[in-house]
């Protein structure tokens, strides 16, 4: 009897060891873009959690200690980068008590280091323009070739971390990429007939989906990144387009609607709530989405208000 | 590259000739096998020197390209400018630039060499502006605060005007192991350390240990920086209970480990200081160390609100002699404290509204020469931001004192915040106090803060 419980709790710790040995990965993002592209890259390898959700500004996540309970577990954190999450992930990281996901730390991967960023100030930065990311715009995932830079960054990462799975993880990516591929080559597609179409944004979010879909944005609802709307500023934009006949205002869904309803009603432009991210509305559950969604949105509101770009 | 070659060619050929002189006794194959050796060597040399020249010929390539293609690139980004007439208009800060990365040419180069993305030109010369240990330094930062107040309060009177403190921030990695922070205050009476630590992040078994001069985790006033306080003062509860403005700021260790359990976050503090904390602990022989314990609780209630519970203990040796030397030190003041902190943030709507409520209750347990004081004080407040860059709030405090109990202070305030922008703020705040022996003051309390330099971490 005890010989054969002696057995089985023998068989039950080598499962149990053996069962750590193959466990999943649990990966960390700052954000649900990061978390969908390394979803589609780790599979079933990997339990994959972001901190913010995709309707929240990633400026400003609250620096919350059940972030602490999830970061001391994780195998890899992955973060947006160029300090877009400077006001409340280094407090978090320095209390994770996790040395694996500490800064130059095999599990930490900044995403932004293989991407392609737009708006690196090439003079003097300063505050006076307002809460500026002196390492370019943060806003980069919103272009597929650089979803694809991004993909390829998470797998090498668990590649390094989990070489057994390295067939896996390359056969995912491949995957993930040529699904991509595709997917760009349909909303180039749809896009083409809406070149140079004109827009303002609030943020500063679109810079990179601007640029890959030939996109002409001539304004900011904010004055300065950071800084909400002035009346003399808002007063200035709607001349600006009214003179350049602008008709769409496009709103991250964290901003408030109040400025850009009343720049709407004035100009007689659309304004859409157009979410920048992953998780920005309840339709938008993976990378891909985000795209079908955001093309659909604009090519509907295009299409009705005549934005269209006179050629 | 054909320089090169031609420079190889004719140190092989002079090689060449030369050899013979010496080789014509040796074997007509021994010559040729060197030969053969030579021409391998030279091929290799050939080759290795070429894919070194496609290297860089690929790179300058792809900066010519990137040169040509800045202007179309930079076209969404131009009309920007012109688009808004207005003189306050954002220059757009900067033309697309691709990411070097992307754009590494395929060809191998060895890493080291020219070409593989390392500093590039003459090395700098140690000590000079441009020398590679600046970018080691520091993340700093400087927090101005300034305060003014107007009424009258005969207790404690508030200057006019004054620059309460500048605070200095220098905030760095230390090692793979460790991080250091240093905050140096900078007031009207001098400067003064404020806290200075490391903190090991990567001990075994969890332990979050900090080593040197730091504000003890009791209770949640006495951790925060004058800068992050949603007032111009601290609570009545602080002045007179809990060590005064500084608080429990001492030279110390401090280990915290996060207790294990399926349902919250549970982390405990323990922390030993020398002992002296303003007028709360003093220290006159090295054994008398001053302790702090700390115990929080956390949980999401929703995703957009949560509660911060803490019980904190407090211990060391208190100033009273009673006029006698020798019964100095021999004393004990001990605090228990228990807090609360009630935050709402709507995560869709995070930058324009939120709630704080705060709750904190000291007991404070004083033994004298006359006897134990056991005084109580608390402090209840709440903070509502209602748009973007505005916050209201109000407090009520009450609160004994350590040294007579008998006297009890009671009060509140109210006050309006605003933020220009992330790194400046404006309060106003109106106080109440009515002290115990001594006429009530009301007042006006002004504060202008700015921050310039490294973007800190937003309070929590």
């Amino acid at each position: 009897m005890t010989r054969k419980i002696l057995v089985a709790v023998c068989a039950a710790l080598l499962l149990s060891t053996v069962a750590s040995a193959q466990g999943k990965l649990n990966v960390m993002t700052a954000t649900e873009d990061l978390a969908a592209i390394a979803k589609e890259v780790a599979g079933d390898r990997a339990n994959v959690e972001s901190m913010a959700r995709g309707y929240q500004d990633p400026h400003f996540v609250e620096a919350k200690p059940s972030f602490i309970l999830k970061l001391q577990k994780a195998d890899l954190l992955v973060v947006v980068g160029r300090e877009l999450e400077i006001g409340w992930l280094p407090p978090l990281i320095a209390q994770s008590r996790n040395a694996k996901i500490q800064l130059g730390a095999d599990g930490y991967l900044d995403a932004s280091l293989t991407a392609q960023i737009l708006e690196i100030p090439t003079t003097q930065v300063t505050r006076a323009m307002g809460d500026v990311h002196p390492l370019g715009n943060p806003h980069y995932w919103l272009d597929p070739e650089n979803g694809k830079r991004i993909a390829k960054a998470i797998a090498d990462k668990l590649a390094q971390l989990r070489p057994n799975d390295i067939p896996y993880f390359q056969q995912r990516l491949a995957d993930f990429t040529s699904r991509l591929d595709a997917a760009e080559k349909r909303w180039l597609a749809t896009m083409a007939p809406y070149k140079g179409t004109k827009m303002v944004t609030y943020h500063r979010s679109f810079p990179n989906f601007a640029e890959r879909f030939g996109l002409q944005i001539v304004g900011y609802v904010e004055p300065r990144p950071g800084i909400p709307p002035t009346p003399q500023h808002t007063l200035d934009l709607i001349n600006e387009m009214k003179r350049q006949n602008v008709k769409l205002v496009l709103v991250e869904p964290y901003f408030d609607l109040k400025t850009p309803n009343a720049i709407g009603r004035e100009t007689g432009a659309q304004v859409l709530v157009m979410p920048p991210s992953v998780g920005g509305t309840k339709d938008v559950t993976d990378y891909f989405k985000l795209f079908d969604y955001d093309i659909n949105l604009l090519v509907e509101a295009i299409k009705k208000s005549g934005a269209q770009a006179t050629k | 590259m054909r320089a090169v070659r031609m420079v190889c060619a004719s140190l092989m050929a002079t090689g060449l000739v030369l050899t013979p002189s010496s080789a014509f006794a040796q074997d007509v194959q021994a010559l040729r096998q060197e030969i053969d050796q030579l021409r391998r060597e030279f091929d290799a040399l050939k080759q290795d020197y070429g894919a070194r020249l496609s290297a860089l010929e690929e790179k300058l390539a792809a900066a010519q390209g990137a040169a040509t293609t800045v202007p179309p690139a930079a076209a969404p980004a131009a009309p920007a400018a012109t688009a808004q007439p207005s003189p306050t208009a954002p220059q757009p800060p900067a033309a697309p630039q691709p990411a070097t990365a992307a754009q590494q040419p395929a060809a191998p180069v060895p890493p080291g060499a020219e070409g593989a993305g390392g500093p590039t030109g003459a090395l700098p010369v140690y000590g000079s502006a441009a020398a590679g240990s600046k970018v080691f330094n520091p993340d700093m930062a400087v927090i101005g605060d300034v305060l003014g107040a107007a009424g009258h309060n005969s207790v404690a009177p508030s200057p006019a005007l004054e620059v309460h403190e500048a605070e200095a921030s220098f905030q760095a990695i230390v090692d793979p192991y460790a991080r250091a922070d240093f905050f140096v205050s900078f007031g009207e009476e001098g400067v003064v350390l404020e806290e200075g630590f490391v903190t090991f992040t990567s001990l075994p078994g969890g332990l979050l240990t900090k080593v040197g001069k730091m504000r003890a985790a009791f209770g949640k006033v006495n951790t925060l920086h004058n800068h992050v306080l949603p007032w111009t003062d601290r609570p009545l509860m602080t002045r007179n209970l809990v060590g005064g403005e500084d608080g429990i700021d001492d030279a110390g260790i401090s280990v915290a480990r996060l207790i294990p359990n399926p349902w919250l976050f549970l982390e405990a503090t323990g922390q030993v200081f020398r002992g002296d904390s303003d007028d709360l602990f003093k220290s006159v022989e090295p054994s008398n160390l001053s302790y702090v314990g700390h115990l929080r609780a956390y949980q999401d209630i929703t995703e957009s609100s949560n509660i911060d519970l803490g019980f904190s203990y407090a211990r060391g040796h208190n100033n009273d002699s009673q006029g006698n030397p020798e019964l100095f030190g021999t004393f004990i003041t001990q605090l228990y404290g228990i807090d609360a902190t009630f935050r709402w943030r709507p995560l869709q709507r995070s930058i324009y509204r939120s709630f704080v409520g705060r709750f904190e209750n000291v007991w404070s347990r004083r033994d004298q020469a006359n006897g134990l004081q056991g005084s109580t004080g608390y402090y209840l407040s709440g903070d509502y931001q209602f748009a973007r860059r505005w916050f209201a709030g109000a407090r009520y405090d009450h609160s004994g004192r350590a040294t007579d109990a008998s006297l009890v202070d009671d009060g509140g305030a109210l006050t309006l915040t605003y933020w220009p922008s992330e790194f400046s703020q404006v309060r106003g705040q109106y106080r109440r106090t009515n002290y115990a022996n001594a006429p009530s003051a009301d007042e006006f309390l002004f504060q202008f803060q700015f921050s310039i330099g490294a973007h800190g971490a937003h309070p929590f």
